[in-house]
């Protein structure tokens, strides 16, 4: 196989990762189609806050790819650096998050609710999760990245990084838009 | 890569054992925690059975059963066998010890992440163990974790023991996550130069199948197990109807698991089986291909037969009657795995070893959990059969070949090569037999009290007139006097095994004449395994090979004086025309 291992690794992590959120978002899309009124509450999830996340985690990704491209051609300083813009938007993504989770809960809307805020917590929460566990490791990554070594770790932790971007690709209608 | 990872890294002392790296290290902690876990599977099993046959009555080392210990007792049997016996036995013991050997590598492709996955496995045994000793006990809502029962301490009485249980399995399914990693990429990239996909052997294909399948299979319920997680400790309603939730949505999530999990033991069980049989008949493999296709078929298809579970949930007869005909399709492959091992057999030179007498017996007893299996499938007699005695016996006519048997198939065949020594022969058929005649005595009664009405799950039949009739009773009696002797045989497996490692005969590198990577190496194999790379040569079953000195033909022996002698190729299809050179092609 032409598939170095490391990048083998991280298709195999990924992978079970979708089985994964696959099986939370079929039994949440499940629950919807079979109960009436399940997706009114969706209503009052706030689509600025989850559209301005979607454009931030996108550009995240974008400056993922630069970092790879950098990596590619040996630049790990510059790797490094785009590696640092992409886990700052992480960062912005959660902050974001964390206002719009306490102005629910202000208005009443917790965990408990109903069975639509059990899945919203539950599936954003995973999600979150997911993007600490990317940043923390990114910043590992970026670290030996800036001293020139491991440089194939960039495009394995992009990879990822694209893949948890995808995860909110489908959450963010699912949970948001659709009514 | 693997190879940055040389002998010198290896702590030394004590320590080896705990932070190894070394996949052979790692194989022998899953063995042993294995095995520790069927020894306190085996002895729950001991004090239900007991409480069976003589109700009421106090159980020597354990005391009186109450209903809700009995729960907890059958519940930590059924999870303990299959998930902290069956799975790290059979796919992460051997399928760490065996993969680098086989394929013809030094070591796992992350070592380090093959040893994280073993202390996460540790860590999950250590918490279900623990569940005994908290107020309420352990969980005790049956393997499944249905809800309601699974979802409030109210119900299951054990709040405590339910969550622990809950948050082991979740460890448990991590661990085996991360082992599949480097199961899978160590087959795929770091194979011996010039073996093909159709040289590596047939075991390592089957755990490397089943770790796909595993991976295909748990995510889903990990996701239902966060959520039955919260439903527990948050109040969530998930599954509980009174909020919306839905108790049924559990058991199609566990059963899109639950099923697949089937084969993912099979799988591997049957692989030992297979390696077993070719060597002690001195047989290649028959239609070694087609069973790598057929394992992937069975994979496929144990995704479609979940909802055969549920024939009694209240389903769509119309999607009975689908679950039905896909239960049934699935045995198709099954049987055919079975009829291309016998026609292995047939015309061979059989020896009957130890591991070959396994062997054997799986295939013997296997085919009963089989035949039994169609009664259930079929929507219309499992209304019938449904969570009785019947399914008990059914279920462990399969379970109990796969964990069981092929597991000493594969620990007798393979001993020799791990620890440097033989087993004893003599001690091993007394084990082998003791072991087979009790194992039926205690099932085959468990047909009949099912079929008569048995119900699971009931402590003490004392209360129903109906089902406490004396012929029943006597063979709940049988079956629970089977077992005591099954126990007392399994003294004489650990006595042979013991006093094997340091008294038993020097086995020398290859002493059942195999063919395969792993007889090259020294026994036991040291840190590295292989003084020199192997190369390969040929398919991994080249026995009986004819014009030869020897009846076998191993992987990594190159060819005769000027390539004399033909290329054989891949298992399964006959000699390459005369001329192919002895060259690996890609
Ligand atoms: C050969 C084809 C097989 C068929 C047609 C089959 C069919 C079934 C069906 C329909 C049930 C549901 C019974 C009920 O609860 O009413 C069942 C239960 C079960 N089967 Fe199989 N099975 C097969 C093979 C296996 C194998 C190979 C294993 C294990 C290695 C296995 C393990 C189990 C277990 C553990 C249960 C009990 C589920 C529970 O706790 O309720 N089966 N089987
Ligand atoms: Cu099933």
């Amino acid at each position: 196989m032409d598939l170095p291992t490391g990048r083998l690794g991280v298709w195999w992590v990924i992978a079970s990762e979708i089985v994964i959120f696959g099986g939370l978002l079929a039994s949440y899309v499940m629950n919807r189609i079979g109960h009436v009124g399940f997706g009114d509450q969706a209503a009052h999830t706030n689509v600025w806050a989850g559209g301005f996340n979607t454009f931030v985690l996108l550009t995240s990704s974008l400056s993922a790819v630069l970092a790879h491209a950098a990596a590619e051609r040996g630049d790990g300083a510059r790797a490094a650096k785009l590696l640092r813009y992409t886990t700052l938007g992480g960062a912005v993504f959660l902050v974001v998050k964390g206002f719009e989770w306490t102005h629910e809960i202000q208005a009443g809307f917790t965990i408990t609710s109903s069975l639509f805020w059990s899945f919203y917590y539950t599936a954003a929460g995973l999600h979150a999760a997911h993007v600490i566990a990317g940043m923390v490791i990114m910043l590992i990554v970026a670290a030996s990245a800036a001293r020139n070594q491991h440089l194939q770790r960039v495009e394995n932790i992009g990879i990822y990084w694209h893949f948890v971007d995808l995860v909110w690709i489908f959450l963010f209608p699912l949970l948001y838009i659709a009514k | 890569m693997s190879h940055e990872h040389a002998a010198a890294h290896e702590p030394s002392g004590l320590l080896k054992y705990v932070w190894s790296t070394d996949h052979k290290m790692i194989a022998f902690q899953y063995l042993f925690t294995g095995m520790a876990m069927a020894l306190i599977g085996g002895f729950t099993v001991y004090v239900f059975r007991m409480q069976l046959a003589f109700p009421g009555e106090a159980v020597p080392l354990f005391g009186r059963v109450s209903a809700s210990s009995y729960n907890a007792l059958v519940t930590s049997h059924g999870s303990i066998m299959i998930f902290w016996v069956a799975m790290p036995v059979l796919i992460a013991a051997f399928g760490n010890y065996l993969i680098p050997l086989m394929v013809g590598c030094d070591d796992m492709a992350f070592p380090k992440v093959n040893r994280l996955s073993f202390q996460i496995f540790f860590l999950s045994a250590v918490l279900l163990t623990a569940s005994f000793f908290v107020p309420g006990g352990a969980f005790g809502g049956a393997w499944t974790a249905y809800p309601p029962l699974s979802t409030s301490g109210v119900y299951n009485q054990t709040p405590i023991g339910a969550t622990m249980w809950l948050v082991a399995v979740a460890l448990e399914f991590v661990a085996f996550l991360l082992g599949g990693i480097n199961f899978i990429t160590t087959t795929m990239n770091s194979r011996a130069p010039g073996m093909r996909m159709f040289d590596i052997p047939i075991v390592v294909w089957m755990i490397v199948i089943a770790s796909v399948l595993f991976m295909a299979s748990v995510g889903p319920l990990v996701a239902g197990a966060v959520m039955l997680l919260f439903d527990q400790v948050i109040g969530t309603g998930f599954y509980d109807p009174a909020r919306g939730g839905d108790p049924v949505l559990w058991q199609h999530l566990f059963w899109f698991f639950g099923h697949p999990e089937v084969y993912v033991v099979l799988l591997p069980a049957m692989g030992i089986v297979a390696e077993v049989m070719a060597v002690h008949a001195r047989k290649r493999l028959f239609a070694y291909r087609t069973i790598v296709y057929t394992a992937v078929a069975t994979s496929i298809i144990s995704f479609f037969v979940w909802a055969h579970h549920q024939f009694v949930a209240g389903i769509d007869p119309r999607m009975a009657s689908l679950f039905s005909v896909t239960t049934l399709i699935i045995s198709i492959p099954v049987a055919e795995m079975v009829f291309v091992y016998i026609a292995t057999l047939y015309g061979g030179a059989i020896s009957l070893t130890t591991p070959m007498l396994w062997a054997l017996a799986f295939l013997v007893e296997f085919l009963w959990g089989g035949v039994t299996g169609i009664f259930l499938g079929a929507a219309g007699s499992d209304i019938y059969f449904h969570d009785t005695y019947f399914v008990t016996a059914h279920f462990h006519y399969t379970f109990f070949p796969i964990a069981f048997i092929a597991g000493f198939a594969g620990i007798t065949h393979w001993f020799p090569k791990m620890f440097g020594r033989m087993m004893d022969e003599r001690l091993g058929k007394i084990h082998f037999w003791g072991t087979i005649i009790s194992f039926n005595l205690i099932f085959l009664p468990l047909f009949i009290t099912g079929a008569a009405g048995d119900h699971r799950r009931i402590f003490d039949y004392s209360g129903f007139p109906d089902l406490n009739l004396p012929y029943l009773q006597n063979l709940r009696i049988m079956a629970t006097y089977a077992l005591l002797a099954m126990i007392a045989f399994q003294v004489v497996f650990f006595y042979n095994f013991a006093r094997s490692l340091r008294g038993g005969a020097v086995a020398g590198a290859n002493p059942w004449k195999a063919t395969t990577l792993e007889w090259l190496a020294a026994s036991p194999p040291p840190h590295g395994n292989f003084p020199v790379m192997p190369t390969v040569y040929r398919g991994p079953y080249e026995y009986g090979v004819p014009d030869r000195a020897d009846d076998f033909w191993p992987q990594y022996e190159p060819a005769g004086p000027a390539g004399q002698e033909p290329r054989l190729g891949a298992a399964g299809h006959g000699p390459a025309p005369s001329g192919a050179m002895a060259a690996p092609e890609r």
